[in-house]
């Protein structure tokens, strides 16, 4: 170990806080982009969706074949015929409304045919079976099934025995974008979708800043950042890292899902336009989401600095996990009460703030609440920096003897701590 | 360099010579634990500085809240002339006693990111990351990650990483720890390197053989105190000289000359240099036909100096701080 020949003068001077903080976040986004375990990460979406997906896919088709019951026939040839004729004119005018009809048997005029037996050998997935004649239909099956029925089967009867119209009149539609109440209802739809991808983003993306700091410590490299830098500026360095790496993470998805979707015929025509306009309404994503992410990230990298084990984060993280899902319960709930205190406190409180103001941005047009909100949520992130920052440098740092921690009543003495490191 | 008035805090210092680093009443709590308990100390600029005590006596943390990793409860420090330490991180390299780098990271990138926060531009600091690797015998590690090195090749590295921004004040916390014979040889000459370049040496240690051939002055800290701080030779001061005297005969009425500290053991009669210097004690041994057949007059070492100074007790904690070399 002879002493380095440094040839360079001393040239280095003085580094800003964000500039430290710029030191960090490349180490750490370059570390993390290049790593092979992002690579999973960004294929860890497809695998849920694809399990989501296939089960969807199933449970649609069970869904299907059970809630399509068939309403059984059993009449004449001649009553069977006109009821059939009934059904297709009605099926034109009402759709998926008139029940499915299948011809049980054709019954000749001295048969007899027991609907109840009928019923009992189904084969046919038979919710009911319609008897007797137009004139007398009888209805047999399930109390519920039946009496959800009975209109339909009259209407069925009537049209069969030429009671009701025959034909019936071309309606000329004039439609118009949206009524106002179809638009608030609309809105809701899109900020309700807005809040969900953005909870769902950030406790799925915040979570990696958690066990961040702890790799950190197992490294043994904290010491050095602390040293030549504020914690302000490495917990600002990591935050923004990640935060940097999920948006290149969001970005990939977003295009993915972007191809997926539009190569599949859809557009975003088919979502209810949101106030503020779809451009600034996916701008304003973007910042909320990272509002929340810096909020949430700050918390769990206060608290992954505080665990030396990934076993003690993930038990350190579980009450935060918890409270944001109730963040996200209360704006969801505020959204539901548009102008009241209960959507002026969402907006307040730190934690809900961005998910109340993205569906803000749906329903309403006005932007300078949005400038305020940012101003906010900005401070309260620098705050819960701060916070963390020396939380840490007053929890963590610490050396010198291991200090036997004060017992309660119900502990047993504990055997004396050896010494640590000076 | 003793102070035993420590300053209040916030009280303006008085620097009479150029300092390194000046701290007056440092104190230290964790959850109510004294771990630093008023610490003073004065580094001069271009010294070889140790701190030196056994485990947990508190160098770690005197040396955290030095370089501001650490804030103290109360005392003021003063770092190349700046009383918040980071403000002059640039000046500084630190090589923590826990050593670590990025397992992921190649030698020379790591080399550039230490200076980098250091304010080295990262461009200059792998240009000179790999020079230092190729001056010091692992140009063939240059693209090695850190995972692919041994542990001595990465401490080294880390080395080249804390002096590769060209500091003008260098920490080391427990620097030989874990290095054979062979490379504490090499960090000591290091070290009288860098002194030699100008550059402030403060090294922390348990290990009194390497304070005693390296610094110019040295803290002797226990327990969380400074018992002593200044030149080395003002340590060993403290205790006075040993005489070791080797007579024909046992014992003679020439033995009412010896000082009353004076103790017998084997062939030889061990006592303290008296106040009165060794030629009066000579003319009665001569006088009284001791048979002198030899003398010895032996200054203290660092060691009875510390046993003197910081008391048995930590003396022995000293001695039981595992070390595979002291």
């Amino acid at each position: 170990m002879d002493l380095p020949e440094i040839t360079g003068d001393r040239t280095t001077g003085r580094l800003s806080t964000l500039a430290a903080a710029y030191v960090v976040a490349r180490r750490d986004f370059v570390a993390i982009l290049f790593s092979r375990s992002f690579f999973f990460f960004l294929l860890g979406p497809l695998f849920p969706l694809l399990v989501g997906g296939l089960a969807g896919g199933i449970g649609q088709r069970v869904q299907q074949s059970a809630d399509r019951p068939v309403l059984g026939l059993a009449m004449s040839p001649a009553d069977t015929a006109k009821m059939l004729k009934a059904q297709h004119a009605l099926t034109d005018q009402l759709g998926q409304n008139m029940p499915e009809l299948l011809v049980v048997k054709q019954l000749s005029p001295s048969e007899q045919f027991d609907p109840v037996l009928a019923m009992k050998d189904n084969k046919a997935n038979l919710a009911a079976i319609v008897t007797g004649t137009p004139q007398h239909p009888v209805l047999t099956g399930s109390s519920e099934r039946i009496e959800g029925w009975q209109g339909r089967v009259g209407l069925l009867a009537a049209q069969a025995l030429e009671l009701t119209p025959t034909s019936f009149p071309e309606v000329q539609l004039a439609g118009i974008a949206t009524t106002r109440a179809d638009q608030t209802h609309s809105r809701v739809v899109t900020a309700q979708l807005g809040q969900t991808v953005l909870f769902l983003l950030t406790m799925l993306l915040a979570g990696m800043v958690l066990s961040n700091l702890v790799e950190e410590k197992s490294n043994k490299i904290i010491e050095v950042l602390a040293a030549a830098i504020p914690m302000d500026a490495v917990f600002l360095g990591k935050l923004f890292a990640m935060l940097a790496v999920s948006m290149v993470g969001i970005s990939v998805w977003a295009m993915a899902g972007s191809a997926v979707w539009l190569t599949a015929g859809h557009s975003l025509a088919e979502f209810p336009a949101p106030a503020v306009g779809w451009p600034i309404f996916f701008a304003l994503g973007v910042v909320y989401f990272s509002m929340g992410y810096l909020l949430l990230g700050s918390i769990f990298l206060a608290i992954g600095s505080m665990a030396s084990t990934v076993r003690e984060v993930q038990t350190l993280s579980m009450p935060v996990t918890m409270l944001q899902l109730l963040n996200f319960f209360f704006a969801s709930f505020a959204m539901a009460q548009p102008g009241t205190w209960i959507e002026k406190a969402a907006m307040i409180v730190p934690f809900s703030s961005p998910f109340t103001m993205l569906a803000r941005a749906a329903q309403d047009p006005a932007l300078w609440p949005h400038a305020l909100a940012i101003v906010w949520q900005l401070v309260c992130v620098a705050v819960l920096i701060k916070l963390g920052a020396n939380l840490f440098k007053k929890r963590v740092m610490q050396s010198g003897p291991q200090r036997t921690k004060k017992r309660r009543f119900w502990q047993r003495r504990a055997a004396p701590a050896a010494p640590a490191n000076a | 360099m003793v102070s035993n008035a420590p300053a209040a805090a916030g009280q303006p210092l008085a620097i009479e010579a150029p300092l390194a680093i000046e701290a007056k009443g440092l104190v230290k709590r964790f959850d109510g634990f004294t771990a630093v308990d008023g610490v003073d100390l004065t580094v001069p600029q271009g010294s070889i500085y140790g701190i030196l005590g056994p485990n947990g006596a508190g160098k770690t943390t005197t040396l955290r809240m030095m370089l501001g990793i650490i804030d103290p409860d109360s005392g003021v420090r003063r770092v190349l002339g700046h009383d918040r330490p980071h403000e002059v991180a640039h000046a500084i390299g630190y090589l923590p006693e826990e050593r670590g780098l990025y397992p992921s990271m190649k030698a020379y990138e790591a080399i550039a990111f230490l200076g980098a926060l250091r304010g080295l531009p990262l461009k200059e600091g792998r240009i000179r990351g790999k020079a230092l690797l190729e001056e010091h015998g692992l140009g063939y590690a240059i693209d090695r990650t850190i995972r692919q090195l041994s542990k001595g090749m990465a401490q080294q590295v880390q080395l080249l990483g804390t002096l590769v921004h060209n500091p003008r004040l260098v920490v080391f916390d427990e620097p030989f720890s874990g290095l054979d014979a062979l490379n504490q040889g090499k960090l000591e000459k290091t070290i009288r390197a860098l002194a030699a370049k100008g550059t402030t040496v403060i090294f922390s240690t348990h290990v009194i053989a390497h304070a005693e051939r390296l610094c110019d002055e040295v803290a002797i800290i226990a327990g969380g105190k400074v018992p002593f701080a200044g030149p080395v030779d003002l340590a060993r001061d403290r205790i006075r000289p040993q005489v070791r005297l080797e007579t024909r005969d046992a014992d003679g009425p020439w033995r009412a000359a010896l000082p009353a500290d004076a103790r017998h053991e084997g062939q030889f009669w061990l006592f303290s240099l008296p106040e009165s210097g060794i030629e009066p004690l000579l003319r009665a041994l001569i006088e009284g036909e001791a048979g002198i057949l030899s003398l010895s007059i032996e200054r203290a070492g660092l060691h009875d100096a510390f046993v003197a100074i910081a008391g048995e007790a930590a003396a022995r904690a000293l001695e039981q701080s595992p070390e595979e070399a002291r």
